[in-house]
């Protein structure tokens, strides 16, 4: 990761901010606005930076993963069906149902990350047609279940979706409460502070992921794992004539993947919006795989490259709550589907190449013959 | 048995789908002692040692480290019984330190984090002793071949091997670069290492050995000293029968210019100019040898000659045609002859059949087309004539090139060249890979053209080939050409320094 690419995502997320503070400082105070929407970007990011972690694990250890998409969207279905199912069926308390989803949601991309190892590790089928058809898999799958468990007449929960759980909680980071008495009587300083404090305050899976880039990032870097993993998706024979098993590392590697993308389909529907819809990922696992490749492989850098597909959804959430003061040579920006591109536009850019080429593994989605 | 024999290997017996690699193999190596492996391509060396490294399992017979028989099921357990080996193509990672390569698969590590500090003390402790002159912090893609290669051998010795396997190691390197090698066995033999030593080459061999054991077609022939012993004879052991080691090349006037290159400079497919400013001329009825070591440009400079890939800047005159740029078929009408560097690659269509790979530069004409057909029975014939006339080896025409070994594929792709009306022949390493009698023949096939008339342009980098063929020698570093000589005024030791990078005064 390069200064160049961090520059170019710092400008552009500091251009999209400039945008909103600009529209919105006649209703709001600038830090109020950009700590707001700084809180929205880390958590609608956190599907992006889970999708793309997933991409880091498999394709650092040599096996290429479009497939994280169907993974993502069959978690999200799997782990709402189970929330639902403990609640309603096993009558289980609601944060109980809610904790198990998540795991079924880990559970599901799991699953779909061993077929996808299967395929592409022990048959070495070709690693693009082994994501396609998990891709396929997913939408087929969980379109079916749905109509059948939830809109049929003889249909488990009698034609009608059951209320659910709802979602998790957020976690308050105390930062108000412990920084706050070095403002000593100044109000002004006790209400940026509380501005900033919003944040920290995220749900529990935005949090995680954040931790789980920084420690994918010394995992990889720092350890014997990551040393043995990298190994394997650069030179797998050399690997293998110091006694790495190639097999073992590659398997380990997208089962783990797997796992991340479970987390990113749990974001949507116990994080995120207690429903669920066919195709609601709606393409997120593929812009995963842009800021994985933005991020040249890397945990940290792949973060960032997600974090500016957050802030330009953030930015079209925040310019709702301006409606009202946008000026009229402004107003195209809150027609959705212009901010709505930005994040589809950036990655054409990124794939382009134009910002500076990046360098996959030199084994990745190569599979090993001895 | 003998106290001193640190390594066995009893009665070895290898069978892979369709050849037996390996037929009741005996070899055994003395502690402190450089056992050369002798043998052809295929004659089961490289077998012989993938099987003492875990690589891969013998049918049968038994492997003793220091007398006692092990099981060796991985490359661990030869690791653990004190084998190390350094293979061919190097097993490194391009964008890892050397610390990181070496330590790789025994890894120090500290509360959970690789402990790099103490790999790197080991790494200069060890390049200290045996005089390797490694930086533990490097980027092993930056770094030279030869150095490349010290880092593999400190891989074995941090491992605490005691046996040290050498693939083909100086196939990679320039004759300084070679020399230091085997400056650095000898030291490792002074210290008690033991060292088998892989090659085909025959000066090395007798130069550095302490005994000589032969292959062939999977057997050993005879195990000899060097003193008692010379080039010829291991030659016709390596064969099985009388070699000509030289080449019969009589003196020739050259005749007119053929191909002259101007200023020539190409970049490669990562963008990075390659050649610089080259210039030269061929004439015809002259070999000019361009000599080098491997990824000096000599790739990019014979696509650029060829037509196969643009030049950014220069002029490539043939036959008194500016061809700069020219695609491939303009350049073979004009009467280009081209042996391409990677004969499976660009030389053939492996699944296509002898007949039709023979036709390639002609397919779209008389009489191989007729009005936009092909006509089978014309391909046929040509296919018989030149199988005839070049001695290729083939059940038949019919069958895909693919199935052929690698010298006849190397004679499809000479009959087809060289059958052709031609001016130039740009051959670009021809005799890679091939067993001693197909070298001996493309060889001869190629001072045929020369003493007919034709420009050859010879890019090779074995210096032995260069030497044996050329009329005249230009040396290429780093995408210059830093000298051009008379062949017959100049030494491999002249050869080796400009290869290495040292720039000549007087280039002629």
């Amino acid at each position: 990761m390069d200064w160049k690419r961090f520059g170019f995502i710092a400008l552009v997320v500091i251009v999209l901010f400039s945008a909103v503070v600009m529209i919105g400082q006649v209703k709001q105070p600038p830090l109020l606005i950009v700590t707001s929407m700084l809180a929205t970007t880390i958590a609608v990011a956190t599907p992006l930076t889970l999708g793309a972690l997933s991409g880091v694990y498999c394709e650092r250890a040599g096996v290429v993963n479009i497939g994280i998409e169907g993974m993502m969207l069959s978690s999200a279905f799997f782990g709402w069906l189970g929330s639902i199912y403990m609640f309603h069926i096993f009558k289980m308390s609601a944060g109980l149902s809610i904790a198990l989803g998540v795991f079924f949601a880990i559970l599901t991309g799991l699953l779909m990350a061993l077929l996808h190892a299967v395929l592409s590790i022990t048959f070495k089928v070709d690693q693009i047609i082994g994501g396609t058809v998990i891709n396929i898999l997913a939408v087929g799958l969980t379109g079916f279940l749905n109509r059948q468990l939830f809109f049929g007449k003889e249909s488990v929960f009698g034609g009608s979706v059951p209320s659910s759980p709802g979602v998790l909680p957020t976690i308050h980071i105390p930062l108000t409460e412990i920084v706050g008495p070095i403002c000593g009587a100044s109000a002004s300083c006790l209400e940026n502070l509380t501005a900033i404090n919003r944040v920290f305050d995220q749900k529990p899976i935005a949090m995680g992921a954040v931790l789980l880039v920084f420690f994918s990032h010394f995992l990889l870097f720092n350890t014997r794992w990551g040393l043995r993993t990298r190994a394997v998706g650069e030179h797998p024979k050399a690997a293998d004539t110091v006694g790495i098993s190639v097999t073992k590392m590659r398997y380990a590697n997208v089962l783990i993947g797997g796992m991340f993308a479970g987390l990113a389909g749990a974001y949507f529907t116990i994080e995120s919006v207690p429903s669920f819809e066919p195709l609601l990922t709606n393409g997120r696992g593929f812009i995963s795989l842009a800021a994985m490749i933005f991020g040249n492989w890397t945990p940290i850098g792949a973060w960032a490259a997600a974090l500016v597909f957050g802030a330009s959804q953030a930015m079209l959430i925040n310019m709702q709550i301006f409606r009202d003061v946008i000026p009229p040579q402004w107003a195209f920006l809150q027609e959705s589907y212009i901010v709505g591109l930005t994040p589809y536009i950036l990655t054409m850019f990124i794939l382009t190449g134009i910002i500076g080429r990046t360098t996959p593994p030199a084994a990745d989605g190569v599979p090993y013959e001895k | 048995m003998n106290e001193n024999i640190v390594l066995e290997a009893k009665g070895i017996t290898k069978q892979f789908p369709g050849v037996l690699a390996n037929d009741n193999v005996n070899f055994d190596l003395r502690k402190g002692e450089i056992h050369a492996l002798l043998g052809e391509n295929g004659a089961g060396k490289s077998t012989l040692m993938n099987l003492i490294y875990g690589l891969h399992h013998p049918d049968n017979g038994e492997i003793f480290v220091n007398g006692k028989p092990v099981a060796i099921h991985s490359p661990n357990d030869s690791i653990a019984a004190g084998i190390g080996m350094v293979h061919q193509h190097f097993m490194l990672i391009p964008v890892f330190t050397v610390a990181e390569n070496v330590m790789l698969g025994d890894e120090v590590t500290k509360r959970g984090s690789l402990d790099r500090a103490t790999v790197a003390a080991k790494i200069n402790d060890i390049s200290r002793q045996y005089g390797l002159d490694v930086a533990p912090n490097a980027i092993v893609g930056e770094l030279p071949v030869g150095i490349q290669q010290r880092v593999e051998i400190v891989k074995t010795l941090y491992r605490n091997a005691e046996i040290v396997i050498l693939d083909e190691p100086t196939a990679v390197l320039t004759p300084q670069e070679a020399e230091d090698l085997f400056r650095i066995m000898r030291d490792l033999t002074a210290r008690g290492v033991s060292i088998i030593f892989i090659t085909h080459k025959l000066k090395e061999v007798l130069a550095v050995s302490d005994r000589i054991t032969v292959m062939r077609a999977g057997r050993v022939i005879n195990t000899v000293n060097p003193g008692e012993t010379n080039e010829a004879e291991l030659a016709n052991m390596m064969v099985g029968r009388q070699v000509i080691l030289t080449v019969d090349k009589k003196d020739r006037e050259a005749e007119g210019e053929v191909l002259n290159v101007e200023e020539l400079s190409v970049r490669d497919q990562r963008d990075l100019e390659t050649v610089h400013n080259v210039s030269f001329s061929v004439r015809g009825g002259e070999v000019l040898g361009i000599a080098g070591v491997q990824g000096n440009g000599q790739t990019e400079l014979s696509e650029a000659l060829t037509g196969l890939r643009h030049p950014t800047h220069g002029k490539v005159v043939f036959d008194g045609k500016d061809v700069t740029g020219k695609p491939p078929r303009v350049m073979t009408e004009t009467g280009l002859a081209h042996i391409p560097e990677d004969r499976q690659r660009h030389g053939l269509v492996l699944a296509y059949t002898v007949a039709d790979n023979m036709a390639l530069c002609d397919y779209y004409r008389f009489p191989f087309s007729q009005r936009g057909v092909l006509q089978p029975k014309a391909l046929d014939e040509h296919a018989r004539q030149l199988i005839n006339a070049f001695d290729v080896r083939t059940p038949s025409p019919f069958v895909s090139a693919g199935k052929l070994s690698g010298g006849n594929q190397q004679k499809v792709i000479v009959a087809r060249e060289l059958s052709r009306a031609v001016k130039l022949v740009i051959a670009n390493q021809p005799t890679r890979g091939l067993d001693v009698g197909s070298i001996e023949y493309i060889h001869n096939e190629i001072i045929k053209m020369r003493d007919r008339g034709v420009a050859v342009l010879l890019i090779s980098a074995e210096l032995d080939e260069i030497m044996a063929l050329s009329d005249r020698i230009a040396v290429m570093y780093r995408g210059e050409i830093v000298a051009v000589v008379d062949a017959k005024q100049t030494t491999r030791e002249q050869l080796g320094l400009w290869m290495a990078g040292a720039h000549a005064e007087t280039a002629q």
